[in-house]
């Protein structure tokens, strides 16, 4: 799950993991920020490297679950040393610098290594579905070039291996896809659209449909004149006749603008659009997550079925 | 951090602005607002931007990577100007401006482990943006230089950035490299010898061997880039450089907020203003009436406007009990909030429009 910093792609994540929890799928939430931000939304404390369920759904046959897990770059990068046979060497490697120094020699190696853990948790199939929580749109992107980059720089050697394989999972449609998050306003849309075409055409990685956050509801009679009210309606006193006028013109205002950034993501965009509606409370846990799981299974269930190229 | 009371005083004497925050909140659109503000009080001000919306930048003739700012002509007293950071050519322009002679930025500039470093190394956008704030702000053009800081994962990676090199310059690797001229085979030292070699089964011995030849070809520039890595943390540091804080009202941004405001103390600096974006706009009705109001006209021809309003009192209840919050945590900051507009900002005037709410 990808998008640009404000759109709630953290929101998007965790609803993508309870929906899939509810069929019966046991789904590893993985963040790679390093701090948790999608504990709360299961009510459960932020936590740290550990894994930690979070959430038992009962699904058709099977019991569904939510396992969040925190995978940071320099924990990937000690773990990933420790497990091809440089674990004598991690000591003096970390306490004298050079760690850093094969970061440095090895752009993207950071990055590599994080999609190469999640490569080892798919490969283990402990988990039926692995929902990522990307970097920030412009690093996601960074984020997923990340092993053709080691691959180019590193011609050998263990790590030329390791970019390979996390190429190969990453390009199969069958095992990766890429959920792009926006929301209705310009900006966003338009930092959408480059990303997508940045995966799909650049990366090679495949497109799932796009979720559009934050959607406001349309309501009608919006446009109507308050000094024309009924008698029953005239109880009103000034400062309520005010704010029913500012919040009709504000709502008004955003509709059309949103209006025009959905047609426009469409017409530039031929993805599936997914829409959850705009959430009015001001925090958001489980409750607004099941809310929104509501929404995103209803739209599943609505997709055409796959077809095999 | 300067002392101002009002925003408007802060971009009338900060010599350097830089505003921090998590992405989405409007911080590149507010740092070239804050510098238009400064033009409008008669001071000469340029703006660095890292990633501008594409319709803002062409709108400010900076739709091009460039080293040099980009006068942007207006109805102001001072002067503004703006340039969208180009990483890799002001690196190479440090290299250049650091080198003992032409010969040694060349071998330098085309060594691979350069590029690699000098074009994706995270932090060294970061690096550049500071750099490019130390060169404005020395060359005497511009009584202030505003900087919108790239959107990154950790909130000090651009205070961290001028430490960068120096940290990788006292590195033993390096040390143990410059101690001969031969590449790989050439280092002397057993030990360097072993750990280049563990370090060659990770990354491939092309790698190394390119590393070991940049380093080498460092020799003698170390000093300088020291120095200059001194200069720049001083300036951070200035009385007169000031942080700006930029968020949102919505509570995941407000604790990015306040966990930046916490970082950047541990570093012994403080924010000198703050700017909230996107404040849904007050109406003189609570949450709780308009609650009411949304079952009192239902069915009514005012049902919808009853939901508009039950929908945003929602919405924004508690924005200003957060808002305070955050003025609370940052009691040395000026802090301003700006509504959220209704498009996007993508021309001169919509930033005159933003200039004059930062400042009134």
């Amino acid at each position: 799950m990808a998008g640009k910093g404000g759109v709630g792609k953290t929101v998007a994540a965790a609803t993508m993991a309870t929906a899939a929890a509810r069929t019966g799928l046991s789904v590893l939430l993985v963040e790679v920020a390093g701090r948790s931000a999608s504990a709360p939304m299961f009510g459960a404390d932020p936590q740290g490297y550990e894994e930690a369920t979070v959430l038992h759904e009962a699904g058709d046959d099977e019991v569904g679950s939510v396992t969040l897990k925190s995978i940071t770059p320099d924990q990937a990068l000690v773990e990933w040393l420790a497990t091809h046979g440089f674990n004598r060497l991690i000591g003096r490697l970390a306490s004298s610098g050079i760690l850093e120094i094969v970061a440095t020699a090895t752009p993207g190696i950071k990055d590599l290594l994080v999609l190469g853990r999640i490569k080892a948790l798919a490969d283990e199939s402990t988990y039926d579905l692995i929902v990522i929580d990307a970097p920030a749109a412009g690093h996601a992107v960074g984020f997923l070039r990340s092993p053709r980059g080691v691959r180019d720089v590193a011609r050998t050697g263990v790590l030329h291996r390791q970019a390979g394989e996390v190429l190969d999972l990453i390009g199969n449609p069958d095992r990766c896809q890429v959920v792009l998050v926006t929301i209705p306003e310009e900006t966003p849309v338009n930092e959408l659209v480059e990303t997508s075409f940045a995966v799909e055409e650049e990366l090679g990685v495949r497109l799932g449909p796009v979720i559009v956050n934050a959607v406001l509801p349309e309501v009608a009679g919006l446009d109507i004149d308050l000094d024309d009210l009924t008698d029953a309606e005239l109880a009103l006193n000034d400062d309520e006749r005010t704010a029913l006028a500012l919040a009709s013109a504000f709502r008004a205002g955003r509709a059309e603008l949103q209006t025009n950034q959905l047609e426009r993501l469409a017409d530039l965009l031929p993805l599936t659009q997914i829409r959850f509606p705009q959430l009015f409370g001001t925090t958001v846990g489980p409750d607004e997550i099941a809310q929104l799981a509501d929404v995103l299974t209803e739209a599943i269930t609505a997709l055409p079925e796959p077809v095999s190229p | 951090m300067t002392t101002a009371t009002t925003f408007g005083e802060l971009v009338g004497t900060s010599q350097v602005i830089i505003c921090c925050g998590t992405g989405g909140v409007g911080k590149t659109t507010t740092s070239a607002a804050v510098a238009l503000a400064a033009a409008q009080s008669g001071r000469r001000a340029c703006v660095v931007t890292i990633d501008p919306a594409k319709r803002l930048a062409d709108a400010l003739g900076i739709g091009e990577l460039s080293n040099t700012p980009t006068d942007i002509a207006g109805p102001w007293p001072g002067k503004l100007a703006a340039l969208m950071l180009d990483t890799e050519s002001t690196f190479d322009e440090v290299v250049r401006r650091h080198a003992h002679d032409a010969e040694q930025a060349e071998r330098i500039l085309s060594n691979r482990f350069y590029r690699n470093v000098s074009g994706t190394l995270s932090g060294t956008q970061d690096y550049m943006a500071v750099e490019k704030l130390s060169e404005l702000y020395s060359s005497g053009d511009w009584d202030l230089v505003v900087v919108d800081t790239p959107p990154t994962r950790d909130a000090l990676a651009f205070l961290e950035a001028p430490k960068l090199l120096t940290r990788l310059l006292d590195n033993p690797i390096y040390r143990m490299v410059t101690a001969s001229n031969r590449g790989i085979i050439g280092v002397a030292n057993r030990a360097a010898q072993t750990v280049l070699r563990q370090l060659a089964r990770v990354v491939g011995a092309t790698v190394v061997d390119e590393a070991v030849a940049f380093f080498q070809s460092f020799q003698g520039m170390e000093d300088g880039f020291k120095e200059r890595a001194q200069t720049t943390l001083t300036l951070l540091g200035d009385d007169r450089t000031s942080f700006v804080l930029v968020a949102s009202p919505r509570s995941d941004t407000l604790d990015e907020a306040r966990y930046f405001l916490d970082r950047i103390r541990a570093a012994d600096l403080d924010a000198a203003g703050v700017v909230v974006n996107r404040m849904l706009p007050s109406v003189p009705v609570g949450a709780k009436r308009a609650a009411e109001l949304r079952n009192e006209l239902a069915g009514t021809s005012a049902a919808g406007a009853a939901t508009a309003l039950a929908d945003l009192t929602a919405a924004a209840a508690d924005d200003h009990d957060r808002v305070d919050e955050l003025a609370e945590a940052a009691p040395h900051a000026v802090l301003v909030t700006v509504p959220l507009l209704t498009d996007d900002v993508h021309d001169v005037d919509g930033l005159r429009r933003i200039a004059e709410l930062l400042t009134a």
